[in-house]
């Protein structure tokens, strides 16, 4: 009983953290038919930045360290998300070969930069106690950290949710999103809506990238790369363009390899996600969710 | 013919879709006020006219309205100068609610006319809630109708095929429902069906390989058997 609750939550924790790389790649395709190959690297800058940012300010209490450390990583990955928009993605809108090579190019040279800079030994994030401590659940000690990265990923769902069903940008991305010529034929910029999608993409990566420093126990230069592969997945699986669809794949997805790496074989996990993402584009290539938002 | 200033000009308007030269040298003008009619066989480039004036089509030459060069703006600048748009499949965004598809096309600064599009279109209000993918053909025409006629700003509707598709009953409240938009905004209409169009526009412009084959006033189109069988196809000119 203990380690199938450990497994439950940690697999959620890790289905929040492809839930935030993937609701952000999600909309950017959905509205923009832009694959970002880069949302890897706003990850792992933005978790860089937040590990520079505390050892700047050794004085502080690591709860102090913690917040600062998710606004640094929610920051950084916003305005690196929105400065890839605006430079380099948006010369190449109706060139999708160039923003293939140009995002992976881009994510190739910030895993380098960061490597070049902080080396490839993975960082320890200053974590407060409360963070690193653990709950008993059904007899099984669960690491908070995957509380704070559940309930992290479902405010990021709340907020997104309302932003799209209640704000205006947010009723421009939904329409946007089904048929973005006919958003401009009713006199509207869509290119802000352009750049804000990429930055709230941004924001939710950074974060991901902040809370996987405490999932894992550190950072690294490759790990943005890595789960990069899986929120490509759950965006499939979901549903191109759905938040909602996201969700419910990171979960799904999140889950699926906890429980079959645990119960089968080292990889079984992986590899069955790739069946399903298989399973799903052969029954309903539209995703799980097949509509938007 | 009347005196009324020209609202929208094209003049040596050319455009290219990927191979296919469709626009040849495109010169025509819309007067100001009523309804000019852009008419011609499938395949003549009407739809394309429409979005090359929007800009949704790549294009070079000259568009202007009320004197003011389009080509050179964006696609959602060219419309917010007064250009409203109900293309050729209606366009509406089937998963936002009617009520949405009209709040989007909200303008700032631009006074709203939800009087109007709710006395031409009463069941918009009741259906305000429902999804517009799951509205009839014809309802889904009354929405994007009504997009384009909500910012009391839009100096000119380009509406596309507005009868394409739908039944007689509901052609004839969408005739009405033109008629009732060409007092408040200029329109340029391309319609096949030509009983419509003889009922609606007063000026018309017949399109042949993306060139002006003729233009000028409807009657003297329609009633002339030579030359509405040369242009429009006509057995006898008075079968429209």
């Amino acid at each position: 009983m203990g380690t199938l609750a450990l497994l439950l939550i940690t697999g959620l924790g890790l289905g929040a953290l492809y839930f935030l790389i993937a609701a952000g790649l999600s909309l950017i395709w959905g509205l923009m038919r832009v694959l970002n190959l880069a949302h890897g690297a706003f990850f792992t800058v933005a978790s860089f930045a937040a590990w520079s940012a505390t050892q700047a300010l050794p004085q502080l209490s690591p709860t102090l360290h913690w917040w600062i450390s998710l606004a640094v990583g929610a920051l950084v990955g916003g305005l690196f998300a929105m400065a890839t928009e605006v430079l380099l993605i948006r010369p190449l809108y109706v060139r999708h070969v160039g923003q293939v090579l140009v995002t992976v190019g881009l994510a190739l040279a910030s895993i380098a930069l960061v490597q070049g800079i902080y080396g490839n030994d993975p960082k320890q994030l200053v974590l407060p106690d409360w963070m690193t401590g653990t709950v008993a659940v059904a007899g099984a000690n669960v690491p908070n950290s995957r509380f704070v990265a559940i309930a992290v990923a479902l405010t990021v769902l709340a907020l997104l949710l309302y932003f799209l069903k209640r704000t205006r940008y947010g009723l421009i991305v939904r329409a946007g999103v089904e048929n973005r010529s006919m958003v401009q034929a009713l006199g509207i910029d869509v290119q802000r809506a352009f750049t804000l999608v990429f930055a709230i993409g941004g924001v939710a990566a950074g974060l991901a990238g902040v809370l996987a420093g405490a999932y894992y126990g550190s950072i690294d230069p490759v790990r943005g790369s890595s789960m990069l592969i899986f929120a490509f997945i759950v965006v499939v699986i979901g549903g191109l363009g759905s938040v909602t669809g996201s969700a419910i794949a990171a979960v799904l997805v999140g889950m699926l390899q906890q429980f079959l790496n645990y119960y089968g074989a080292p990889g079984v996990g992986d590899f069955a996600v790739v069946l399903l993402l298989a399973a799903v584009l052969l029954i309903r290539p539209g995703g799980l969710a097949g509509k938007t938002a | 013919m009347s005196e009324r200033s020209m609202l929208l000009e094209l003049r040596d308007v050319d455009v290219h879709i990927g191979e296919s030269h469709i626009l040849h040298g495109l010169s025509f003008g819309v007067r100001e006020g009523g309804i000019t009619g852009l008419l011609g066989r499938n395949g003549v480039g009407k739809t394309t006219t429409l979005r090359g004036i929007l800009g949704l089509v790549p294009r070079t030459g000259s568009v202007l309205l009320a004197d003011v060069e389009l080509t050179r703006l964006s696609v959602h600048d060219v419309v917010l100068r007064g250009v409203g748009y109900v293309p050729e499949d209606r366009e509406v965004f089937a998963g936002l609610t009617v009520e949405e598809n009209l709040r989007l096309a909200e303008r700032a600064g631009s006074t709203l006319r939800y009087d109007l599009v709710y006395e031409l279109f009463p069941e918009l209000k009741t259906r305000g809630a429902q999804r517009a993918g799951t509205l009839s053909g014809g309802q889904q025409q009354m929405v994007s109708l009504a997009r384009a006629l909500l910012n009391t700003d839009n100096r000119i509707l380009l509406i596309d095929e507005p009868t394409k598709g739908l039944s007689p009953l509901v052609v004839r409240n969408v005739i009405d429902a033109l008629k009732r938009a060409a007092e408040v905004a200029t329109i340029l209409l391309v319609e096949q069906n030509l009983s419509v169009a003889h009922q609606l526009v007063h000026d018309v412009v017949v399109l042949d390989q993306g060139r002006v084959a003729y233009a000028g006033d409807v009657h003297a189109l329609m009633d002339d058997p030579a030359l509405a069988r040369t242009h429009l196809g006509l057995a006898a000119a008075g079968g429209h």
